[in-house]
C-alpha cells in the first residue's frame, strides 16, 4: 500500500451517495460500510446502479451528493486512489502484451517503483496461477486466465480495498472457483472486497454480507440468513413428487400449486408443524388416487429473497 | 510514467505486423509509385514527335532538318519505322491522321533556292507546310515557333547572303574590296556546332540558367517533393490511425485503467502524443531514406533542415491525430472522418499536386491546411536550398498548430474523465 491506512478507521464508507443521469436517478442515497477483511456482494438487476456505484468509488463518476471515505479520508473525483484497486467488468489488459508486461506496465502506472516491481510481478503471477504462461501474449489466454490477470493487474500496488465489477462473468466453474480462492487469500491478508455479481449462489456461498440494490437505492443488506429471515421469515418450500400425473379433475387448495407436468405439488409452509403441512398437501394426491414418491422441504434461498425484493419484471 | 506509456505503444506496435506495414511499408509504396511516375521525367515538358519530309533535299533543307533534330523539345522522325525508308508527304499525312504524330513538316522542292528572309513583293516564295492535327492546340504553335527559329539559325550564311543581296538591290553593288571581304567571311571554317541552338551567333543569345537546387539533380528534387507530399499525407493517416487506439482502449477498458492510474488523462494524452510524434518522425525518416537510396533524393546534404521540418511536422500531425480520435465515438467514425479530412487537406495543401502550380487564390487558400505549411518547409529545404533560419515561419505555424491541436484534444477528452 502506498499510504498507511489508519488502523481503526473504516476501510470504505459510503454515505448518502446520489447520482442522476438526465432523467434517470442512477443512485439515490446509497449508504454502506465495508469492514476490514470483509467480502461484500453487491447484487441487483441490470441497470440497478451497481456499476455506477463502483465507478463513483473508483473516481470515474462524480456524485451529485453524498460522500465517500477510505480509512476516514474523503474520496474526491480525480484524486489519486492509491488504497483502492478497481477491477473493471471488461478484460482491461493489452492483448499483444504478455502477462508479465501487462503486470509491469500497470504496476508502474500505479506507482510501484522499479526496485519493487520484479517481486510484485512474481507475486502476481504466482497468485493468479499464470507463472507458466508469463511470457505469452494475453490474446492467447482463455477467458478464465484473462479474468485472473485482469484482477492481478489491479493488485500490483497492494490496495487495501478492492472493487470488482462482475469478476466471474463468462468464465467456467473451475476458473470461478479459482478466482474465489484468490479473493479468499486476499481477505485473509485483511483486504476489504466489494464485488458485483449476477451469480446469486456465488454471493450466497462466498460473501459475508450482501447488499441488494434496485432503482439506485439499497433495498436490503445483511448476511444471507438475515435477508431470508427478514424478507421471507421462516418460510420453506414443501414439494411432493407424484408417481404419475395428477388427474385434471383433482381438487387443489389455493395455497398449493401443481407443476406444469402435473407430477409435483408445491406449497410455501411457514409454521412449526411441518407434519400437518405434509399431510394436508399429500391429501390432494391421496384423494386422487396417485401415490407420492418423494417429499422435499427446502429453505428459501438468496434467489427467493432477490426475486421477492426486486420482482420478476425483466430489466433491459 | 510517460516512459511506461511509450513502452505500451512500442510493444503494441512491435507485435502488430499490420500496423507496422501501414505505418512504414504503405507510405513507401505510394511514394515509390509517385516518384517513379513523376520523378523520372527529367524533362518536365513532353517532347513533341514531328515527322519531317525533305522533298527539297537541298543543302539548306538538310541543314534545317539537322537543326530541328538538335532541338530538345522535338523528336524528329524522317524515316518510316520498320522499313527505314525516307518519309514522303503521303506517308507523313497518314501518320498525322492516324495519330502517330501530332504534326508533320514538309520541306517542298525549291525551298533552298527560294528567297526566304528578305523576299520582294513580286518574288515567288516556296512555303514550308505543316500538316497538323488541330485537336492538339500546343504542338502546331510550338513547332511553328521552333521552325521559325531554326530557319534563321540553321544556315546563317544563307541569311547573310540574302541580306547582302537585298542591300545591293537598294543601295547599289558592293565594291570589289567589300565583296572580297564578305566572301572571305562566308568561306571561313565553320564553327563547332553549338550544344544549343540558342547560343548560335544569329539571333538574340539566350542562356537557360537553373537557379534551383544547384547541388542536386533535378530528379532528386522532384523526388523530394513527392517524399514530402506523400510523407505528410501518410503521417496524418498513421497519426489518426494510431490515435484510434484510444478508442480501442476505451472499449477494452484499458483506457479507464490508464486514466484511473497516476498518469491521469493528461499523462495519457501526453504519452500518446509523444509516441505518435516519435513514430511519425521515424516514418518520415524511413521514407526519405528510402527516397535517398532508391531515387537519389539529396538527403545527406540537407539533414539539419530535414530534421527540423520532420520533428515539427510529426509533432503537429500527432496532435491533429489526437483531435480526430477524441472527437470520434468509434473506430468506424474515426476512419470515415479522417479519410475525408486528410484527403481534402492533402489535395488543397499540396500533398497530391504541387501548390506552386495551383492558382494564386488556391495557393493562399491552401495555407489553411496543415500540409501546406509542412510542405512549404520541405520545399524550402530541398528545392530552395534555404538555410534553417528561413524555416521560422513554418516552424512557428506548426508549433502553434501543435499547441492548438493538443488543447483541442484535451478539451474533447473530457468525456473520458469523471462524468
Amino acid at each position: 500500500m502506498d499510504s498507511a491506512p489508519a488502523p481503526d478507521a473504516v476501510p470504505l464508507a459510503i454515505v448518502d451517495a446520489s447520482k442522476r443521469f438526465g432523467t434517470v436517478q442512477a443512485l439515490s442515497g446509497v449508504s454502506f460500510e465495508v469492514e476490514r477483511g470483509e467480502l461484500i456482494g453487491l447484487l441487483g438487476p441490470n441497470g440497478a446502479g451497481k456499476t455506477t456505484l463502483i465507478r463513483a468509488i473508483a473516481g470515474r463518476i462524480t456524485l451529485d451528493s453524498g460522500s465517500m471515505r477510505v480509512f476516514g479520508t474523503p474520496l474526491l473525483p480525480r484524486d489519486p486512489r492509491p488504497t483502492l484497486g478497481v477491477v473493471p467488468q471488461e478484460l482491461a489488459v493489452y492483448p499483444l502484451l504478455t502477462a508479465r508486461e501487462n503486470l509491469e506496465v500497470f504496476g508502474r502506472l500505479n506507482g510501484v517503483d522499479g526496485t519493487d516491481l520484479p517481486a510484485r510481478v512474481q507475486w502476481a503471477l504466482e497468485w493468479s496461477d499464470l507463472k507458466d504462461r508469463a511470457g505469452e501474449p494475453t490474446k492467447r489466454f482463455s477467458g478464465g486466465m484473462k479474468r485472473r490477470l485482469n484482477i492481478a493487474c489491479s493488485l500490483m500496488h497492494r490496495p487495501s480495498v478492492l472493487l470488482l465489477d462482475e469478476p466471474t462473468v463468462g468464465v467456467d466453474p473451475q476458473s470461478r472457483e479459482r478466482i474465489y480462492e484468490m479473493l479468499a487469500s486476499l481477505q485473509r491478508e485483511g483486504m476489504s472486497i466489494v464485488l458485483t455479481t449476477h451469480h446469486l449462489e456465488e454471493a450466497q456461498d462466498r460473501c459475508q454480507r450482501v447488499l441488494i440494490i434496485d432503482h439506485g437505492r439499497i433495498v436490503a443488506s445483511g448476511t444471507v440468513t438475515e435477508l431470508v429471515s427478514r424478507t421471507l421469515g421462516a418460510a420453506r418450500t414443501l414439494e411432493l413428487t407424484l408417481d404419475r400425473p395428477l388427474d385434471g379433475a383433482a381438487a387443489i387448495p389455493a395455497d398449493v400449486t401443481l407443476s406444469s407436468d402435473r407430477t409435483a405439488l408445491r406449497s410455501v409452509v411457514n409454521g412449526a408443524h411441518v407434519d400437518r403441512d405434509v399431510a394436508r398437501v399429500a391429501a390432494v394426491a391421496v384423494g386422487a388416487g396417485v401415490p407420492v414418491r418423494d417429499i422435499k422441504l427446502t429453505g428459501a434461498s438468496l434467489q427467493d429473497v432477490f426475486i421477492a425484493l426486486t420482482g420478476r419484471e425483466l430489466r433491459e | 510514467m510517460i516512459l511506461t506509456l511509450l513502452r505500451i505503444g512500442w510493444l503494441n506496435l512491435k507485435r502488430d505486423r499490420v500496423a507496422q506495414a501501414m505505418t512504414f511499408v504503405l507510405p513507401i509504396l505510394f511514394f515509390s509509385i509517385f516518384a517513379t511516375v513523376f520523378g523520372n521525367q527529367r524533362n518536365p515538358t513532353r517532347r513533341i514527335t514531328v515527322a519531317v519530309v525533305d522533298e527539297d533535299q537541298s543543302d539548306y533543307s538538310k541543314k534545317l532538318v539537322n537543326a530541328l533534330q538538335a532541338e530538345g523539345g522535338l523528336a524528329i522522325e524522317t524515316s518510316e519505322k520498320g522499313s527505314g525508308r525516307s518519309l514522303d508527304r503521303t506517308r507523313a499525312e497518314a501518320m498525322v491522321k492516324g495519330g502517330t504524330v501530332p504534326i508533320a513538316i514538309v520541306l517542298p522542292k525549291g525551298l533552298g533556292d527560294s528567297p526566304r528572309f528578305f523576299a520582294t513583293p513580286e518574288a515567288k516564295r516556296v512555303a514550308v507546310q505543316l500538316l497538323a492535327d488541330v485537336s492538339d492546340p500546343v504542338a502546331p504553335q510550338m513547332v511553328q515557333g521552333l521552325l521559325q527559329k531554326v530557319s534563321f539559325t540553321a544556315a546563317p550564311e544563307a541569311l547573310a547572303t540574302q541580306g547582302m543581296q537585298q542591300f545591293e538591290r537598294y543601295s547599289g553593288p558592293l565594291t570589289p574590296a567589300q565583296r572580297a571581304s564578305f566572301e572571305a567571311w562566308l568561306s571561313r571554317p565553320p564553327e563547332a556546332a553549338p550544344a544549343s541552338a540558342s547560343t548560335n551567333a544569329i539571333g538574340l543569345p539566350i542562356d537557360l540558367v537553373n537557379v534551383m537546387q544547384p547541388s542536386a539533380a533535378a530528379n532528386g528534387a522532384t523526388v523530394s517533393f513527392y517524399a514530402a507530399g506523400i510523407g505528410v499525407m501518410f503521417l496524418l493517416f498513421s497519426s489518426s490511425g494510431n490515435s484510434g487506439t484510444l478508442l480501442e482502449e476505451q472499449e477494452a477498458g484499458t483506457l479507464g485503467r490508464l486514466i484511473g492510474s497516476r498518469a491521469g488523462i493528461n499523462g495519457v494524452l501526453t504519452g500518446k502524443w509523444l509516441f505518435l510524434a516519435l513514430l511519425g518522425s521515424t516514418q518520415l525518416c524511413v521514407m526519405f531514406l528510402w527516397g535517398s537510396v532508391v531515387f537519389g533524393l539529396p538527403l545527406r546534404t540537407h539533414i539539419p533542415g530535414f530534421l527540423v521540418m520532420t520533428v515539427f511536422t510529426a509533432a503537429a500531425a500527432s496532435g491533429f491525430g489526437l483531435v480526430l480520435a477524441t472527437i470520434s465515438r468509434s473506430r468506424a467514425q474515426l476512419s470515415g472522418i479522417s479519410t475525408i479530412v486528410i484527403l481534402t487537406m492533402s489535395a488543397v495543401g499540396g500533398s497530391m499536386f504541387p501548390r506552386f502550380l495551383m492558382s494564386e487564390s488556391m495557393q493562399r487558400f491552401g495555407l489553411v491546411t496543415f500540409n501546406a505549411w509542412a510542405l512549404d518547409g520541405y520545399l524550402k529545404v530541398f528545392w530552395r536550398e534555404a538555410p534553417i533560419s528561413a524555416l521560422w515561419p513554418q516552424v512557428l505555424v506548426l508549433s502553434g498548430l501543435t499547441v492548438v491541436f493538443l488543447a483541442a484534444a484535451r478539451f474533447f477528452a473530457r468525456r473520458w474523465e469523471a462524468a
